[in-house]
């Protein structure tokens, strides 16, 4: 009863305490936050700070680099392209850093893993 | 190349209303054959909510995609920045930004503790029924809001693009459109909806594009000539510049704010797209979705950029706004000035097929928090039988389905931007707080998850209530009157910060403790997949 989230799992007798206080996944967890929480707050900056500008600059924004193509559309343009990157950036930093050793422990509590059809695959190899 | 423009003449659109038709009964058509087959696998709960999780990430992030970029993106942020030039730009960055809360913070964790709702997650290590109840009240309240949009919505762009411009009729069509996306999801279930998304996504984006690749092609693909373009057809070099829009006093720079606060925190709390990464079998494909998505989205508002200004330099400010349908009929203008009444007709199909596929998304998002959270959870205290639940959805579906219509029409010619910023408002101020602490603060508790999301629903609710969107001003809901106390017409500012407080406060005042068992399991859950469930076999 209570939460039935899961439902049955292999997951369902593990003592979940003792996995979180392994090195193994602390050391996960140091992983994912010291990246997701630095760049959530740099990227929520300078997306605070490029709409501030818009809003408390429009002086500066309007001022023109090349034709009709002004600091604030540079700006702007420069908001999409630190989206990609960043997005970018996490996706190889996950494959790298983080899915590795969230599949170790996985494999470790669960002893097997399935793939999208459901059928028990061996190996960390997806 | 002369850049002279000849003027769109708005009174020869209602000669495509038959060729519009046409193509709007051509895609329902072939939608239907598609969820009338997807349906046939439809058995168990995860089934009919999180489509047998057996979607691919690139497939549920084109899905993502076309849930996320409605018509108010897509016909809105077009007549935004025809109108408004580059504060209509802002918009879109906002939208787009708004996709890291949700990758970096959200997506993967959820999918690995969740099973078909917010309230699962939300749920999983507090006291069950007060925080379901909770969050499943602030889904409903979030999907209505947005159900009312675009409906509202539809009915004020059949005047433009169907020609019917009385109550009576524009009624009639928001009551077929409300029929048909009853149909689709009592028939399709998830799987369906998501079909009917993923085509109307890769339509949507691929109409934008060609109409995009039009515009630059005029200009020889110098941006810097479309622009000088758009500010000439305005005679206002302004047009280039923030602050047209927003930049008038500083209560308008404030609401400028506050908007950019509730758009880039409510679209990781949004019901209808946190229960799209139940979709898929595992945290990886999830993050491959939201990737997808961000692509696809950030494509899309390069393209509305592109349009927006094209509109504004081809077809005029003044003829949008004296158009039928008014700002929303930039984009089926424009495609009228570029390819006549063929690509006309086939962007007001994509428009009609956008509302009808968001409509969809949005209903199914509320009939399985009403089924699963409410019913299964907290009436039949967990021991629901799974074809009973599902059979609660479905009739939620047609509960839910008949109260968009009616509050469609009634809505109908309101003012659509307050009830969409109303639900991002409700979104990042009733949900975002109490997903980010019970996500990652050990010691959050279920007092305070119930102050951050009862406070936070609240507070956006009664401001918006009292802001000029509904009286004391000439654009109001309610004109004649004035109770508008709250300068603002974006709670955001306010509500947001509340409900983070709220969640603090309610923690550390509650003098019980959660169960540290139950965090250590959810912890360890949402970072490593342990026990989430995969896909269903068929």
């Amino acid at each position: 009863m209570g939460h039935d989230a899961q439902g049955t799992d292999a997951a369902a007798s593990v003592d979940f305490k003792e996995v979180q206080s392994t090195e193994q996944f602390q050391e996960l967890r140091k992983r994912h936050r010291s990246f997701v929480f630095p760049m959530a707050i740099a990227f929520l900056l300078w997306y605070f700070a490029y709409v501030l500008l818009a809003d408390y600059a429009v002086g500066f924004m309007s001022t023109k680099v090349w034709g009709n193509i002004n600091i604030g559309l540079i700006l702007g343009l420069l908001q999409f392209v630190s989206t990609f990157a960043i997005t970018g950036w996490y996706v190889s930093y996950s494959n790298r850093k983080l899915d590795p050793i969230a599949s170790e422990i996985r494999h470790g509590i669960e002893g097997h893993e399935f793939d999208k059809h459901g059928n028990p695959v061996s190996g960390t190899a997806k | 190349m002369t850049l002279m423009v000849p003027a769109v003449n708005v009174a020869a659109l209602k000669d495509t209303t038959l060729l519009n038709m046409g193509i709007f009964a051509l895609f329902v058509a072939v939608t239907m054959v598609i969820v009338f087959r997807a349906s046939r696998n439809n058995k168990t709960a995860a089934d009919y909510y999180a489509a047998g999780r057996s979607f691919t990430g690139s497939q549920n992030g084109t899905a993502i995609a076309g849930d996320y970029l409605s018509a108010a993106s897509f016909l809105g942020i077009t007549g935004a920045i025809a109108i408004n030039g580059y504060d209509g730009f802002m918009y879109s960055i906002g939208f787009l930004v708004a996709w890291l809360v949700a990758l970096l913070l959200v997506a993967e964790l959820l999918r690995n503790t969740g099973k078909f709702t917010m309230a699962d997650v939300l749920s999983f290590r507090l006291k069950q029924r007060p925080v379901r109840i909770a969050a499943a009240i602030s889904t409903l309240a979030v999907c209505f809001f947005y159900l009312l949009a675009q409906m509202a919505g539809a009915g004020s762009l059949i005047s433009l693009l169907l020609g019917i411009s009385d109550w009576g009729g524009q009624a009639l069509v928001i009551i077929v459109v409300g029929a048909l996306m009853i149909m689709y999801v009592l028939i399709g279930g998830m799987k369906g909806t998501t079909w009917v998304q993923i085509i109307k996504a890769m339509l949507l984006i691929a109409g934008a594009a060609v109409m995009t690749f039009w515009v630059l092609a005029i200009y020889g693909f110098n941006l810097s000539d479309l622009l000088g373009g758009a500010a000439e057809t305005a005679k206002n070099p302004a047009v280039l510049n923030p602050g047209l829009q927003y930049g008038k006093s500083d209560t308008t720079k404030l609401d400028f704010m506050s908007l950019g606060l509730a758009l880039v925190l409510g679209t990781a709390a949004l019901p209808h797209v946190l229960m799209r990464f139940y979709t898929v079998p595992t945290a990886k494909e999830a993050r491959k979705s939201v990737v997808w998505s961000i692509w696809l989205i950030g494509l899309f508002y390069l393209f509305t950029l592109v349009l927006g200004y094209g509109a504004a330099a081809l077809v005029g400010a003044d003829t949008i706004k004296g158009a039928p349908g008014g700002v929303n009929s930039a984009a089926p203008l424009l495609a009228f000035h570029l390819g006549g009444p063929l690509l006309l007709g086939f962007i007001s199909a994509v428009a009609f097929a956008t509302i009808l596929a968001v409509v969809a998304g949005l209903t199914i998002t509320a009939a399985a928090s009403f089924a699963h959270d409410i019913y299964a959870n907290v009436l039949a205290k967990g021991n629901a039988d799974p074809d009973t639940e599902v059979r609660v959805a479905r009739r939620t579906v047609i509960v839910i389905g008949i109260l968009a219509i009616v509050g469609g029409i009634f809505a109908n010619g309101q003012n659509v931007a307050f009830l969409v910023a109303l639900a991002f408002a409700v979104a990042a101020s009733a949900n975002l707080p109490t997903i980010i602490y019970s996500l990652f603060w050990r010691k959050f508790t279920t007092q305070g998850a119930i102050w951050s999301m009862y406070g936070g629903l609240a507070s956006a609710i009664i401001l918006i209530a009292l802001s000029p969107v509904v009286s004391g001003a000439k654009t109001s809901m309610i004109p004649g009157a004035n109770f508008a106390i709250f300068p603002l017409s974006n709670p955001g500012i306010v509500s947001i910060p509340l409900a983070f407080f709220l969640g603090w406060l309610g923690t550390v005042l509650d003098k019980k403790t959660e169960d540290t068992t139950k965090q250590a399991e959810m912890e360890v859950r949402s970072l490593t997949g342990v026990g989430a469930e995969k896909a269903t076999n068929h």
